[in-house]
């Protein structure tokens, strides 16, 4: 999978840089955006979502038991529509919580694992494959089409997306930098890659509707969670925890942001 | 006290001070806190070391008070304030454009993937064009392609481009740009070797 994704990297590398008039900015983009759609019919990710459906109905943990009765907020067991109602407040746990972090809840509830077990391995590597990424991927595909509706109605929530609002435009660091020192103007690029502004709704929607996505560069689908934790990265912030309240906070504000966009992930990126 | 504690203490002691200030009402200082006590909860797997760079200087604070537009009273402060920071080298302010290229070109250093040691790059390409062969560079600073054509090599362009890459804010309050001197990324060699890589006639970036 490392070679093949290597391989198309480089075709993109390529076609990027062969354009006819290829020191202008605006034709860099037509070539990057003529590869998304070369591609865009035939999504890798339908290999993680086969993987997750059968993952959600497999019986393990000392309870024995399959992820088919849990709770994504739609209902015990109700999958589609669920995703793009995410995250939201859960009364059982007493927070808001986003996919990732509802699926280990389940896990520790329904199949009785421990919270070390049910995070294993929850950003994949070389050696090691992601249930979650897998799930992610299948419960994200059943939301296609649907509109992002995430609540604000609980407290909670309306308080994660005011808090994930301060966190967006929170400077800090060595080099200064916030979200927003990249995601509020609309049309620039680091490098070739193109950056969405998110504070404008239109961009928020077309963004926060394609994660989870596999990405090319990396031969694998991720999630947000690791979206933003390697955003921190690039912000030379220390690593956020999985499933930490900023992360959280951060895609509650997204989503926000994004609301009434067409979901259609998982998504296919670089 | 353990370094989360301490961090929590720091982040509430800004809280507060927040709203000790007139300006600042209590719904926005409390949403003060509670960033402040996100912050203090989510890196918990991180080095100790690490958790201070979640700590605000005035100025990042201000900034993002500000979403990046401060007001005039604010704005002039900080130009004041970042210009009489400003520090030079001992002599002389042009260093080798070729080493110069190599800092622009290099996005390593302070991220938690970086071994530690990595000397950090300048990755100005990352934002702004600079020589014309390089055509992955990106837009959110202004380009600068002929940039000591049009201004030539006079000390005081040399002294203001040295400047401007120690400490972008001490002209633009706010700026995107990362202060590479003042918060101790980049050396005064490196510095100057990118001050030669936009003012040395020789450098592609004049050609």
């Amino acid at each position: 999978m490392n070679r093949v994704a290597a391989v198309i990297t480089a075709t993109m590398l390529l076609i990027a840089t062969t354009g006819p008039a290829r020191a202008q900015g605006a034709s860099v983009e037509d070539s990057i955006a003529a590869y998304r759609e070369m591609l865009a019919d035939d999504n890798p990710a339908e290999l993680w979502e086969i993987k997750g459906k059968a993952f959600w109905a497999k019986k393990r943990g000392p309870k024995n038991a399959s992820l088919e009765a849990c709770n994504l907020g739609l209902g015990p067991g109700v999958v589609k529509g669920a995703f793009a109602q995410l995250p939201r407040f859960f009364a059982d746990s007493g927070r808001v919580q986003d996919l990732e972090m509802r699926l280990v809840s389940c896990m520790i509830d329904l199949q009785g694992l421990s919270r070390a077990e049910a995070e294993k391995n929850h950003f994949s590597t070389d050696n090691d494959a992601s249930d979650i990424e897998a799930l992610s991927a299948w419960i994200a595909s059943e939301s296609k089409g649907m509109p992002i509706a995430l609540p604000q109605s609980h407290p909670k929530e309306k308080e994660a997306y005011a808090v994930g609002e301060q966190l967006f435009h929170y400077r800090a660091g060595p080099y200064d930098f916030a979200c927003s020192t990249c995601h509020s103007s609309s049309g620039t690029r680091i490098r070739l890659q193109v950056l969405p502004n998110l504070t404008e709704p239109a961009e928020a929607k077309a963004i926060f509707a394609s994660w989870p996505a596999y990405r090319v560069s990396q031969g694998t689908v991720r999630t947000m969670e690791n979206r933003i934790t390697d955003c921190l990265r690039q912000q030379r912030m220390p690593m956020a925890d999985y499933g930490s309240q900023v992360i959280t906070d951060l895609t509650v504000y997204m989503g926000v942001q994004a609301a009434g966009g067409q979901m259609a992930a998982p998504g296919l990126k670089r | 006290m353990n370094p989360i504690r301490k961090l929590s203490l720091v982040l509430a002691v800004i809280a507060v001070a927040g709203c000790a200030a007139p300006q600042v009402g209590s719904e926005a200082s409390s949403l003060d806190a509670r960033t402040a006590a996100a912050l203090a909860s989510s890196f918990t797997g991180a080095p100790p070391e690490w958790l201070q760079r979640l700590v605000q200087d005035d100025v990042q604070a201000q900034c993002s008070t500000a979403r990046g537009r401060p007001s005039g009273d604010v704005a002039g402060a900080i130009v004041l304030s970042q210009q009489a920071a400003l520090k030079y080298p001992d002599s002389g302010l042009m260093g080798d454009w070729k080493n110069g290229e190599k800092i622009a070109q290099s996005g390593v250093g302070l991220q938690f993937s970086d071994k530690p040691g990595t000397v950090p790059g300048g990755n100005c390409y990352a934002c702004h064009q600079i020589a014309k062969a390089e055509i992955a560079h990106g837009t959110i600073g202004p380009s600068l392609l002929g940039y000591g054509k049009l201004r030539g090599q006079s000390e005081a362009i040399q002294k203001y481009t040295y400047g401007k890459i120690y400490n972008a804010q001490a002209y633009v309050p706010c700026s995107l740009m990362p202060r590479f001197g003042h918060k101790g990324i980049l050396n005064e060699q490196q510095m100057k070797d990118l001050t030669a890589l936009l003012l040395d006639p020789a450098s592609p970036v004049n050609q």
